[in-house]
């Protein structure tokens, strides 16, 4: 295992020693240590990696994951995997803002709660919420699935397009367009394989379902009031 | 009414309530929705044909024409980039999604640029192979959707632009409308087929300047710091934004006026918003000046460039470079009076469309119809656009040489001056005959 300390050397030196994996493979298993909540933490990376980051971290840590697997042990500030394209992110604490805004494609489980905007655009992430979720979640979701195992804030899914959205417990308001759906076999097998995958012990059947009501896929005159 | 029956029987039309207002005023009572339309603002506004230039004279002697050399050449991205952008012209193609322009208009744009030494732009909706291919120079455009956003097109990028915001619709999101969502632009997106598209106004993982600096320190991280990081605003608090712009670590500012084209967005966007071109260059450069960065940041200038004397009177009054977007396309054919039919049928004419939303685009550019877009041969397409961009330049390289000056950026606002007390008063040059600058005496 590799290891790097983030009193001692750079997130430069850092992301650059992890962006020279993907050319040449020498070392898969890395250790961050005192990250210190600095931002842009590695970001970019494109190799099967295995990150653990031993503290908080700030703006943007694993943005544009492909392939790495990252652990955050700590919470990690905005933007935490923002347009992920595969691979895994493991938050062990909270996230803040927009958490996994516009991914992909991935995993981003976040084992506490997640603020604002969590899953904001996202285009085919699947993300995982223990906790619970601020407001405007899933905001103008396009793909992908997200699942909140606590509470969701105003406006859930507003502008939503084809996102999946499973929310167990209360849900504070319903954005534009956003609907609450049928539970069918299908979404109870989609969702039990997400709990698993996240490695999260919850019953899926406890779950309710929200999806796009798609009124507003195409702009009607009669629609002006939802906005 | 042709107006010369209209002057023949006495009659007046209303200066307020003329017959475009009137039509419009119908229009929406029809309907109950504003206008969506494409292009920009088509009201007058002040423009570089209110600048002059002051040739060589007793005072200054002029370079000749045939024989001494006048470089056009610039460099964008020297202040953080470890590979900055070398470009042969300074005139670049603005930001061009696919989706609102067909694929073999991307291919043509690419092309037309590469044999003039120049770079293009992708626009909201990712970059496509074809135009990826066929432009040597090729700046990625970061943008609130982030539709078919990738880390491995951020690395195949030769630079990157933040758009904040452009000329036609400052503070306002994209629009593609379904008819033009095919099957390709779909995937590209990662939307449905058919749906109206909406791109946000701002992006969803920053706000604020502050947020804007490690948005840009990601950006480079993931690139390894190699490409210069463009950020692109639309004209409107144009002094600041500059400001805030610099301090968030862009190497490069492009400044987008309100004559600047959109693909779509609403007619009262396009013509109520913003600032013109003119007024804005002497902001920015202000800004970059108080701030000791003119010349160390580059500025492009974009919005309602036409001509050569539009390209030297932006150098002059402080630009790196200038980009077009409409201008390119109608290089490449858009409104071409070869289809005038065609557009009649369609209820425009050939000089006045601007429905790109609807993509029934008879010169198969601003379309995503198959047959339509065969009508656009991207080689020959490309051709044109090299013509024309040879044009500007050497347009722009005779003012210059005229002013005694061997390098475009070599041109400065006293080679210039005003014909009305408006445009001296936005460009911040004498009236022309006075030495009189609007707000600073005589």
């Amino acid at each position: 295992m590799k290891t790097i300390n983030l009193t001692e050397q750079t997130v430069r030196d850092l992301n650059q020693a992890l962006h020279d994996q993907a050319i040449e493979c020498t070392e898969r298993e890395w250790e961050v240590l005192e990250p210190k909540g600095q931002h842009n933490i590695a970001c970019g990376l494109d190799q099967n990696l295995s990150v653990d980051i031993k503290g908080p971290t700030g703006y943007y840590c694993a943005g544009m994951n492909k392939k790495a697997h990252v652990t955050i042990h700590g919470n990690a500030g905005q933007g935490v995997a923002e347009n992920m394209m595969s691979g895994t992110v493991r938050v062990k604490g909270d996230a803040s803002q927009a958490a996994g805004a516009t991914a992909h494609g991935g995993l981003l489980v976040i084992e506490g709660n997640a603020a604002a905007r969590c899953g904001i655009s996202m285009k085919g992430v699947d993300i995982v919420v223990k906790g619970n979720v601020g407001h405007m979640s899933c905001f103008m979701g396009q793909a992908g699935s997200l699942v909140v195992c606590g509470d969701a804030g105003d406006a859930l899914g507003d502008s939503l397009y084809e996102t999946h959205i499973y929310v167990k417990g209360e849900v504070k308001s319903l954005g534009a367009d956003c609907i609450q759906k049928e539970m069918r076999e299908e979404h109870i097998e989609e969702l039990t394989e997400l709990l698993n995958r996240a490695g999260v012990d919850e019953d899926p059947v406890a779950f309710k379902r929200y999806g796009s009501a798609r009124q507003l896929y195409n702009f009607k005159v009669d629609n002006t009031s939802a906005y | 009414m042709s107006d010369d029956i209209k002057v023949k029987d006495g009659l007046r039309e209303s200066a307020t309530f003329d017959r475009t207002t009137m039509t419009e005023i119908r229009r929406a009572a029809e309907t109950g929705i504003y206008d969506i339309r494409g292009f920009g603002a088509k009201r007058k506004l002040p423009h570089f044909d209110d600048l002059l230039f002051l040739g060589a004279s007793m005072s200054r002697y002029p370079l000749e024409g045939y024989r001494e050399k006048c470089n056009t050449s610039v460099t964008l991205g020297t202040r953080f980039a470890k590979k900055p952008i070398v470009l042969d012209i300074p005139v670049t193609i603005a930001g061009m999604s696919f989706g609102a322009l067909s694929a073999n208009a991307k291919e043509a744009l690419g092309r037309g640029a590469s044999l003039m030494g120049t770079s293009t732009t992708t626009g909201d909706g990712g970059m496509t192979p074809e135009e990826r291919g066929q432009s040597s120079k090729l700046v990625y455009q970061y943008l609130p959707s982030r539709y078919g956003m990738n880390p491995d097109d951020l690395r195949k990028a030769d630079a990157i632009e933040v758009v904040l915001g452009q000329g036609a619709k400052p503070g306002g999101g994209g629009m593609l409308l379904g008819q033009k969502i095919t099957d390709r632009v779909a995937k590209m997106r990662t939307l449905p087929m058919g749906v109206d598209q909406r791109s946000a106004c701002r992006h969803p993982d920053w706000t604020g300047p502050d947020d804007l600096a490690i948005k840009i320190q990601e950006l480079r991280e993931i690139t390894d710091w190699q490409v210069p990081i463009y950020i692109k605003v639309g004209a409107t608090r144009t002094y600041y934004d500059v400001k805030l712009a610099v301090k968030a670590g862009a190497d490069v500012i492009v400044v987008d006026g309100m004559q600047g084209g959109t693909a779509a967005t609403q007619d009262v966007f396009i013509e109520h918003v913003g600032i013109p071109t003119l007024a804005a260059i002497p902001q920015a450069v202000r800004a970059l000046q108080e701030m000791g960065m003119h010349r160390k940041v580059q500025l492009i200038v974009s919005g309602g460039i036409r001509n050569g004397a539009d390209v030297a009177k932006c150098m002059a009054l402080g630009a790196d470079a200038v980009a077009i977007g409409t201008a390119a396309l109608v290089a490449l054919g858009c409104n071409h009076p070869m289809y005038e039919e065609e557009f009649k049928k369609i209820g425009s004419a050939a000089g006045f469309y601007d429905d790109y939303h609807e993509g029934k685009d008879p010169a198969g550019i601003s379309t995503q119809d198959p047959e339509l877009m065969k009508r656009l041969d991207p080689v020959d397409g490309g051709r044109r656009l090299a013509n024309y961009l040879n044009v500007l330049t050497l347009e722009a390289q005779t003012l210059a040489r005229a002013c005694g000056k061997n390098d475009l950026r070599n041109l400065e606002p006293e080679d210039l001056v005003a014909l009305t007390v408006e445009s001296a008063a936005m460009a911040n040059v004498p009236l022309a005959g006075t030495s009189w600058i609007p707000g600073k005496g005589f």
